[in-house]
């Protein structure tokens, strides 16, 4: 693999063979030195064209757990102000000798656009509404860690999917693991069509809580209302918000996760998001081995072996 | 050489009237003898081609004046002429738009040197802004036949109505991009399946629809005459052919792009795909396919649409729309429509002569006495598709690595041979 685009490139054993390495990293994430030289004199630039310092610090974490060199190319307040085309850019990065770029940007399809011009690793760190599947990964990764397995599981991902790059990465993951998926959300925050997407879909949330295993719930943004895609935020709320009454309509053991950020009292309550099924903390420790998992396989020898043996001599 | 003759020998004439074989002889720019075995002081072999009238688009984007980096008058009529046309209907908008005697005048002085006979539309408003009226009449007094804010649709339907009703005085045609701005705001490409899939904003068919349902219900009310431009649904197709059977004075054309590639495409995400209307799923192309055989759309157009490499290089959702044409439209329309070759240059010469009204010179029929503006065409060539080997100034060639059947040999141009065996002479 050269490169991580997206998970409908990935079979289900890829998935899980990455899922295998992250045991490893877990375990030096653990450690009071959390670092291992996996990936000395490799450096990774994180290219975040739209601001993410979640993700941003959880790659550039893993990278720097690997032993690998880090570098951040920040937007903001980089010739791309100046109108730097996104070409132009990749290929002074590339003239500086790396070898993996994390690559974020509001539209889909920029990490395939950047494979054409550059010869380092592109992992695709969030792109438009399209995928994000490093968050794919750590999503499943917990569940399995909590569930065991995904196999004949029944997820609802609850909120915006149409614009929603961690709902269509997910559903993929998901559904290459073998689990079960509602999509449920008004009919305005679905995508326009769902020809070939392996779901179901309901309107009803109440009706779907005491089915599943894991309720996944997405952020609503604000400026979907200025879209006339639901009326206010309350409505929202009172429809499609896990609120502390709709939670106890959960199996007791059912998950709730979502990705971050939260909107406390729009699509999660505050005490629901306290819950000890609620897996926000873990997702995001997780997050950090996943990425040094991906990293040392597009970057690294990859093997499971391999990484036993760096984790263990360090 | 204007004392010199050219004879065009051993092709197959196809115009409207039927094939024949015979050699072409053109003095002064006109076809001055019909014949076998004619004689002259320069020789074309058409051997194994079909000698058609010169093509005519009526949708070519020139980009002069105001984004000469991307073509010019100049090197768009050369590639105009390497795709064997002898006519094309510059769009109004560049910058500044087509909006005025002025910008005409400009427009048809550059072409007066070109290799081929280069006509402008003129915009129906200002600056193509959909809010006030542009000088239709001081345009057409210069010889301007369409008027069209292609780009965008206008948008206002009371103003469309007043437009429409003062061209039926001008004897001009209204030509529409049928878009619905508010239905499409946003979209990069079609909704539907694709976009779905690929996280890329889409815009609908029924964005394109609304507004020919809307033109036609116009045109039944003014009585003038409207032309839609680059059809791609098959709702458009099927209104505009109920609207024809009722004996509504409209007409429509299809681009290349809309019947031989879909939105399956801009799963490379490579903006080189990017075209306004978007590229639509496989029915829809189907039936403008169908439409394209049961003559219910009139003609081919390009909607020739250049872009330097560097705007196309930016992300999808950033990338301006549009894709060459000029070049492959004839040899992608014999290599993918299940047409005979005089069907071909029907869609692709007469109809669009007839419709922009330059029969006089353009369209055939190949007769003595007529200007020499011929197309030969070998239709059993192949060819691979290099974007590089273009000569517009631009890139943005969607067909890359296509292979296509039949290519343009020799393009006459008022008698001048402007093509010689594919490459252009001036």
């Amino acid at each position: 693999m050269k490169h991580l685009l997206s998970i409908a490139d990935l079979s289900r054993e890829d998935i899980e063979s990455i899922h295998d390495l992250t045991d490893n990293f877990v375990e030096v994430s653990r450690r009071q030195i959390p670092k291992v030289p996996a990936l000395r004199g490799k450096t990774v630039v994180s290219l975040f064209y739209e601001d993410s310092t979640r993700t941003r610090i959880s790659f550039e974490t893993a990278a720097k757990r690997l032993g690998a060199d880090t570098m951040t190319f920040s937007v903001s307040s980089s010739s791309v102000k100046k109108g730097e085309s996104l070409r132009d850019t990749i290929d002074t990065i590339g003239a500086m000798g790396i070898d993996a770029v994390v690559v974020r940007h509001q539209s889909a399809g920029v990490p395939w656009q950047l494979t054409r011009w550059t010869d380092a690793a592109v992992i695709n760190g969030g792109d438009g509404w399209h995928e994000h599947p490093t968050q794919a990964l750590l999503d499943t990764y917990t569940i399995r860690e909590r569930l065991g397995t995904l196999d004949g599981r029944h997820i609802a991902i609850v909120g915006d999917i149409k614009h929603s790059r961690v709902a269509r990465s997910n559903v993929l993951a998901f559904t290459a693991l073998g689990a079960e998926v509602t999509l449920v959300a008004p009919p305005t925050l679905l995508p326009p069509s769902l020809e070939g997407w392996p779901v179901r879909v309901s309107h009803d949330l109440d009706s779907i809580l005491p089915k599943v295993d894991v309720c996944y719930l997405l952020r609503m943004q604000r400026e979907r209302m200025t879209e006339a895609l639901v009326p206010t935020l309350r409505e929202y709320t009172a429809t499609y918000g896990l609120t502390r009454r709709r939670a106890d309509l959960l199996a007791p053991r059912a998950l709730v996760m979502h990705p971050g950020p939260m909107n406390r009292g729009v699509e999660i309550a505050a005490e629901v998001s306290d819950l000890p099924t609620a897996t926000m903390v873990e997702q995001v420790s997780n997050g950090v081995a996943v990425r040094m998992a991906v990293l040392f396989l597009l970057l690294g020898s990859g093997t499971r072996a391999e990484a036993a043996r760096v984790v263990a001599d360090a | 050489m204007p004392d010199s003759s050219v004879v065009i020998k051993g092709g197959t004439i196809v115009d409207f009237n039927g094939d024949r074989q015979a050699d072409i002889r053109i003095v002064d720019g006109v076809v001055d003898s019909i014949g076998e075995d004619l004689g002259g002081d320069r020789v074309l072999d058409a051997g194994g081609c079909a000698v058609g009238p010169g093509l005519v688009d009526l949708h070519t984007h020139l980009r002069q004046p105001g984004k000469e980096e991307a073509e010019t008058v100049e090197s768009g009529a050369r590639a105009a002429a390497v795709g064997g046309y002898t006519c094309i209907l510059a769009m109004p908008n560049t910058t500044p738009a087509i909006d005025s005697a002025g910008v005409v005048r400009e427009v048809l002085d550059l072409g007066r040197t070109a290799a081929c006979d280069v006509r402008t539309s003129g915009a129906i408003t200002v600056d193509r802004a959909g809010e006030a009226l542009a000088p239709m009449a001081e345009m057409a007094e210069l010889g301007v036949r369409f008027f069209t804010d292609d780009g965008t649709g206008v948008q206002d339907t009371r103003l469309m109505r007043r437009a429409l009703e003062y061209a039926t005085a001008l004897d001009v045609t209204l030509a529409e991009h049928c878009e619905d701005a508010s239905m499409a705001a946003g979209g990069h490409m079609h909704e539907g399946e694709w976009s779905s899939r690929l996280g890329i904003p889409g815009q609908p068919a029924e964005a394109e629809e609304l507004m020919v349902m809307r033109d036609i219900a116009l045109a039944r009310l003014t009585g003038a005459r409207v032309h839609f431009q680059h059809l791609s649904t098959a709702g458009s197709v099927a209104m505009v052919k109920a609207a024809k059977s009722t004996g509504l004075r409209v007409s429509c054309e299809a681009t290349t792009h809309h019947f031989t590639l879909t939105d399956a495409e801009c799963a490379s995400y490579d903006p080189v795909f990017k075209v306004n209307p978007p590229l639509r799923p496989r029915a829809d192309v189907e039936a403008v396919k169908a439409g394209l055989v049961d003559g219910t759309i009139d003609a081919i157009a390009t909607d020739h649409a250049p872009h330097t490499t560097e705007t196309k290089e930016a992300a999808f959702d950033e990338a301006p729309p549009g894709m060459l044409g000029l070049e492959t439209a004839l040899a992608l329309a014999n290599t993918e429509l299940d047409l005979d070759l005089r069907q071909i240059f029907g869609l692709l010469s007469w109809r669009p002569a007839q419709l922009l009204g330059v029969t006089d010179v353009h369209g055939g029929p190949i007769e003595v006495g007529r200007a020499a503006n011929l197309c030969i065409f070998d239709p059993t060539a192949t060819w691979t598709v290099d974007p590089d080997e273009s000569v517009s100034r631009s890139r943005n060639n969607p067909y890359r690595g296509r292979q296509l059947t039949g290519r343009v040999r020799h393009t006459v141009f008022a008698g001048e041979p402007v093509v010689i065996d594919g490459e252009p002479q001036r």
